[in-house]
């Protein structure tokens, strides 16, 4: 197997690279380290942020991709196909489905299917699934739940031994950081080593298992959520901050854009986007060695109009605020001392306005997250190929409609979106408690 | 003396905190009672305890407060409620946002009046423009549709003591009713309040920092620091005869210390020649007919070596911006600024570079003038490498920054510190570091004490003239306090919408002004009765 | 304020025509002249020539930005740009690909939008609005904490969960309306209760949060101050200073939708088959009819302009700060 990122893959690890880079950047800062210290005194930021990161690390274990150069009989993989590190994890799932629709931990399909048996005549019958090993639950599920304790225990007890050793005097609630870590660890593990034996969330339409659909979800969820502010932040912040410096002819041609942009409905303007890019990708189609990296590249195109569309609310705020820290003595002051406006912008502006973006970016997060769910259902999100919690949705719709219902998958994407969406929304209303500055008093 | 409000041992708390320590005085039937203090010392709080409308994180924790013999902290809240507004009324400090901006003011005193009183809607309208007239509102029956943005600062404090005034009330709060407005407008107002409560026998909680407007205003007077009335005595015997130390140092602070000694120097450091600044407002359908504002409308100065001039003039009088013209900092439309003989009112950003380096500024608001994302060496450091000004080197840099610190009587070990960890007082020093940093000849001082208190305030007076006898840099100091200018100032520019409308030498200009608006502006200012007596000659 | 608003609409202009360009440069590199020409002639026997002929006939021959060949001021306007613009801000749309009349079909479907979009903006506008009074009365209680924590949940939760789990729970499984369908008249009501239900439920969290933190903001001014050192109850403050001085920023949100609210909900409409402008849209972008979508993206431009247009006048009847 040979390493093979995707366009979205490297740019999924350029962002975690600014963040590295930011992060070591604004931690030498006391003033950042403290804001930060202050956003995560509280016990919900705590154990949403633990949620949050292990949505991320889903995301990034997706975000790994390789190329099989030989096939391999016992893993069923096939020469060129393109896995994921989250993939190899998840073979057992990958490969192998069913024929049709099954409910979770099911030994048998949902529906009769008609088979002739020996006496030839035709019956309906409950056809057995074909990869599902009858087991003990409470077994399995305690030895999974063990497992996934034990291991989060392990970085649990390497994490506070490096706490001692730093000796760092906090006041920050890592005991429920820890509760929800070890709590997700055991919820994976249970799931994870009952999945060798079940179905553990049923199966789909065409047998693929609604699990391991669920968890190749959160890439697309993730990256929607997080690789748009990438396109969305240089154009707020850049036209945002000029219009509010420069002022004059400057800031008309700015508001201008964006007064412009903003006035055609967004789902529209996304929509034209979106047929736009389908007709230019129709026109090359081949661009693309694999449906994998179409659809990749339509979630990169996705992204990249989602961002176009989606920045002048922010440039709009941080106009204004510009506006206002522009007036302040200590510009003036820079003023007097002959600071160019350059300079002035990048250390006196841009440093100012932090509080607006980083409330900003949390804020869209789950915006974008539910936004994707909805672009999908319309039929200008993602691939309908792609594993998107939106095309399980747009699935389940017409599952609902069936007799007896198929809930499962409509469960599960709802499940996993909801834990996903609430964690971001706790996170960001902490983040924007503190970094406002109303709230300070 | 009848009594009307007795508070006792009273206590306020925190976060576990204790902000007010067994708080106890009288305040008589028709006497006003000034608590004075500085900010922190919970004069306000005091005053919020009384009306119970301390905020929520505040809690009582002993003591009590007794109008009468009505003990207030037993009233439920429907009952407090008939006492608030009815027997004591409160006005506050910020008349522009103390009334609600979408409602006439007619009505905001009306509301008043219909809550406390069962009366016909024709009595309520002619007691409101009856209490209009009352307060001096000019044309007060037809100022009842009126709302607050279209009122002036002063005229907004007197809809606030109408209001107040509406329901009789037996007791008036008047929490730094006058720290917001314009002297000659203080005057006004300090007057109008004192002849209401000689005609209506009201009594009233003076609350202020100022101890010349206690000295004018108040029966007797408490002096609270940190939670602690340190000294209460009556007005005539307090000024005479401080007994506490705090008091006295605080008389002392306030008294302005002594003239500044005269300099005379002949060398003409900047002179600005028939300056005019004025701002364009578009007007009209299309937005292309200006009209134009004029800030600074035909000024001429000279400020020479090692002097200097005080700018004194009321808000919106254009002494800040002038100040900006000078720096360059907002376009001149016409008139001419020379330093050292050197025409400088029109210069590209990189001519203009070494003059920058010449002159440098000092604001009012210690809070906006530092950048808060950035350290006090940081803050210091920027003009010194903007201007290529000081060592080059970083730890001769940094050694430069250290003795700029001790210069302005910091800590050194500040350097590492971010502005908010400061006070007021140490931030304006800082402001103060970070203008000397590059060595200048000539600094602008706008309003640098006037968001101080009083003992800091004397401070950073006292700094800037030893700064002065040391450097011999000059000063154009601007400010719309007359009484801290013979402790400063060797020569004085009045000026009035726009204009300089008289100018000369500290002495001959506060002793005898030839100007109307100098009168005014002298007569308004409320004096200490030790300060009057020593300034005569 | 009668020249404030001309020159507001003045302004408008300029927006329109950039919303044109936008439109215009999408669309027409989704789908030119000649792929017009082929998808209107057939797509299999199509020559060149018959394809210019379809040009000419139809007036698309020309350079899309630059005519060349005309001469002055005809240089920019002789230009399919202009041309097609005009058409739009005549109101004229043309024809969708299954020839019909879209400005017909627009009036037409205005209607049904409107009774979804109608009631579930009011419904929502007064049930928000008097929640988030009834939490900032008692804040910091439990029930306002408890209340907080729900609208979390409740935002957290993707629209279309509520739409598939209301259908289920109130048509399939207990009867009680209608699954999806659309009536005129009185006949009408029980199709729309429950998207106006599930509409009003879906925004219930992000909007009272809204609400509460205007009045929060509000509480702590000088002036509420003020009014309590009158005599003023909690509630007689709460109902006479607060919500008057709220209305401003809450009128900025909200005038701004109104217009807006023609174009209905795209989500709504299709699940529930309201027979709107919202389905229609969603059914040209299936069909990828791209003069529909076009013509949707000029009206909802306008309409957004109107709403910000409506935003200030309102502004001055409510603040009287501001006059125009």
């Amino acid at each position: 197997m040979t390493l093979h990122l995707l366009l979205t893959d490297i740019l999924v690890w350029v962002l975690v690279l600014l963040f590295v880079l930011l992060g070591w950047r604004m931690g030498r800062s006391v003033q950042i380290r403290r804001t930060w210290h202050r956003i995560f005194r509280s016990k919900v930021a705590m154990a949403s942020a633990v949620i949050l990161l292990f949505y991320i690390l889903f995301a990034l274990l997706d975000s790994v991709h390789f190329r099989v150069d030989n096939a391999n009989e016992k893993n069923a993989l096939r020469e060129g196909e393109i896995v994921s590190l989250l993939d190899l994890g998840m073979l057992h799932r990958k490969h192998y489905s069913e024929r049709t629709y099954s409910a979770p931990f099911a030994l048998r399909e949902y529906t009769k299917s008609t088979v002739v048996d020996e006496q030839g005549r035709a019956r309906q019958r409950y056809l057995p699934l074909c990869y599902v090993k009858d087991g003990d639950y409470i077994r399995q599920s305690v030895l999974g739940a063990g497992l996934g304790l034990l291991i989060a225990l392990g970085f649990i007890l390497v994490h506070w031994v490096w706490r001692r050793k730093r000796e760092e005097e906090t006041v920050l609630p890592w005991l429920s950081a820890y509760i929800t870590f070890a709590l997700l660890f055991m919820l994976f593990g249970c799931m994870y080593v009952m999945s060798f034996s079940y179905h553990v969330l049923g199966t789909d339409k065409v047998g693929g298992d609604v699990l391991y659909a669920s968890l190749k979800s959160i890439r697309t969820g993730v990256l929607i959520g997080t690789l748009t502010t990438l396109v969305t932040l240089p154009l707020a912040v850049v036209l945002g901050v000029s219009a509010g410096y420069f002022r004059g002819w400057v800031d008309d041609v700015i508001q201008y854009l964006y007064t412009t942009l903003s006035s055609i409905p967004g789902v529209l303007l996304i929509a034209a986007g979106v047929l736009t890019m389908q007709v230019v990708m129709d026109q090359y189609a081949d661009w693309f060695a694999s449906t994998l990296e179409r659809s990749d590249l339509r979630l990169l195109f996705l992204i990249v109009i989602l961002g176009v569309t989606s920045w002048t609310s922010l440039c709009r705020m941080v106009r204004a605020e510009t506006l206002r820290i522009a007036k302040m003595d200590y510009v003036t002051a820079a003023r007097a001392f002959g600071v160019g406006k350059m300079r002035i912008m990048l250390r006196h502006i841009v440093p100012n306005l932090m509080h607006i973006i980083l409330i900003s970016v949390a804020l869209d997060f789950s915006g974008l997250v539910l936004a994707e769910a909805v672009l999908s259902y319309v039929g200008v999100g993602v691939d309908p190929t792609m594993y998107s919690w939106g095309n399980m949705i747009n699935q389940a719709r017409l599952e609902m409609a069936r007799e007896p219902m198929v809930w499962w998958s409509l469960f599960a994407s709802f499940i996993f979106m909801f834990i996903l969406v609430l964690a971001a929304n706790l996170f960001s209303d902490r983040v924007q408690h503190v970094l406002d500055p109303r709230n300070v008093s | 003396m009848n009594r009307l409000l007795h508070v006792n041992g009273l206590r306020l708390e925190t976060a576990g905190k204790t902000v007010l320590h067994d708080v106890s005085f009288t305040i008589g039937r028709g006497e006003i009672f000034a608590l004075v203090g500085e900010s922190g010392s919970g004069k306000s709080l005091t005053s919020l305890a009384i009306m119970r409308l301390l905020p929520q994180a505040v809690r009582v924790t002993g003591g009590e407060i007794v109008l009468e013999d009505v003990p207030l902290f037993r009233l439920t809240e429907a009952q407090m409620q008939k006492v608030r507004g009815k027997r004591i009324s409160m006005i506050f400090q910020e008349p522009m946002s103390a009334l609600n901006p979408v409602m006439t003011i007619g009505e905001q005193v009306a509301e008043a009046l219909r809550l406390h009183f069962d009366l016909e809607e024709s009595e309520v309208r002619r007691r409101v423009v009856a209490l209009f007239e009352e307060v001096a509102l000019p044309n007060a029956s037809a100022r009842y549709s009126w709302y607050p943005h279209q009122l002036s600062g002063g005229q907004k404090q007197r809809v606030m003591i109408a209001m107040a005034l509406a329901c009789e009330p037996d007791l008036l709060i008047a929490d730094e009713p006058t720290t917001a407005l314009d002297v000659t407008v203080q005057a006004q107002v300090l007057e109008l309040l004192k002849k209401i409560c000689q005609n209506r026998e009201l009594s009233i909680l003076f609350i202020t920092h100022d101890l010349t407007v206690v000295s004018q205003m108040a029966d007797r007077i408490a002096v609270m620091k940190e939670g602690h009335i340190v000294e209460t005595a009556d007005t005539a015997h307090f000024f005479s005869a401080p007994s506490h130390p705090y008091t006295q140092r605080l008389l002392r602070d306030a008294l302005g210390i002594t003239p500044k000694p005269k300099e005379h120097r002949d060398e003409t450091l900047l002179e600005v020649e028939d300056l005019k600044v004025h701002f364009r407002v578009k007007k009209g359908l299309f937005k292309r007919a200006t009209e134009s504002v004029k800030a600074v409308d035909g000024v001429s100065l000279k400020i020479a070596r090692g002097t200097t001039l005080a700018l004194v003039g009321e808000s919106g009088s254009g002494k800040s911006t002038l100040a900006q013209a000078i720096l360059s900092l907002v376009p001149v439309t016409k008139g001419h600024i020379h330093y050292r003989g050197h025409d400088i009112t029109r210069l590209s950003e990189k001519e203009r570079k070494p003059y920058r380096q010449k002159m440098q500024v000092i604001f009012q608001d210690p809070f906006s003038a530092l950048d808060p994302r950035m350290r006090i060496g940081e803050i210091i450091k920027e003009g010194m490498e903007s201007l290529e000004a000081g060592p080059r080197n970083k730890a001769q840099q940094r050694a430069c920054i250290e003795t700029l610190l001790q210069r302005v009587e910091l800590d050194p070990s500040y350097i590492d510190r971010y502005p908010h960890e400061l006070s007021g007082g140490q931030r304006q020093r800082i402001g103060i570091a970070r203008a000397l940093a590059v060595d200048p000849e000539l600094i602008i001082c706008d309003e640098p004490t006037s968001a101080l208190d009083v003992s800091v305030r004397a401070q950073i007076l006292a700094l800037l003239k030893r700064l002065q006898q040391e450097t011999g840099v000059s000063y154009l100091f601007i400010t719309h306090d007359l009484s801290i200018v013979p402790a400063i100032a060797d020569s004085v520019a009045v000026m009035q919408a726009g204009r300089v409308v008289e100018a000369g030498e500290t002495e001959r200009v506060l002793l005898s002004p030839t100007h109307p608006y100098t009168r005014t502006l002298l007569a308004a200012a409320p004096k200490l009765p030790i300060f009057h007596t020593k300034e005569k000659p | 304020m009668f020249a404030y608003i001309i020159r507001r609409v003045l302004y408008a202009i300029p927006i329109l025509i950039g919303v044109n360009l936008i439109t215009f440069m999408l669309f027409f590199m989704l789908n030119s002249p000649d792929d017009m020409a082929r998808a209107q002639l057939g797509a299999k026997q199509t020559t060149p020539a018959m394809i210019t002929a379809w040009k000419a006939e139809k007036g698309y021959d020309k350079p899309l930005f630059y005519n060349e060949k005309a001469l002055g001021i005809e240089k920019v306007t002789d230009t399919l740009f202009v041309q097609e613009s005009l058409k739009l801000f005549a109101f004229d749309f043309g024809r969708s690909d299954a020839n019909r009349d879209i400005g017909r079909e627009i009036r037409e479907r205005m209607g049904p939008s409107l009774s979804i979009a109608l009631p579930t903006f009011l419904i929502a506008l007064v049930t928000n609005i008097s929640l988030a009074l009834l939490l900032v009365l008692f804040r910091g209680s439990m029930l306002d904490l408890s209340m907080m924590v729900a609208a979390v949940m409740i935002m957290s939760v993707s629209g279309l969960f509520y739409i598939i789990l209301g259908q289920v729970l109130f048509s399939k499984l207990w009867h009680w309306v209608p699954i999806s369908g659309y009536a005129h008249g009185w006949e009408g009501v029980k199709f729309i209760l429950l998207p106006v239900f599930i509409g009003v439920f879906a925004g219930l969290g992000s909007g009272v949060r809204w609400y509460r933190a205007i009045f929060l903001e509000q509480i702590n001014q000088d002036y509420v101050r003020t009014a309590r050192a009158k005599g003023l109850s909690e509630i007689r403050v709460l109902f006479t200073h607060v919500l008057r001085n709220g209305m401003l920023p809450i009128l900025t949100g909200v005038v701004v939708i109104i217009p807006s609210l023609f174009m209905g909900s795209l989500i709504m409409e299709s699940f529930f088959g309201i027979p709107g402008l919202g389905s229609y849209t969603i059914d040209a972008i299936n069909a990828q009819d791209f003069a529909i979508v076009k013509a949707m993206v000029f009206l909802g431009s306008v309409l957004y302009i109107v709403g910000l247009i409506l935003t200030d006048i309102s502004y001055t009847l409510f603040d009287p700060r501001v006059t125009l």
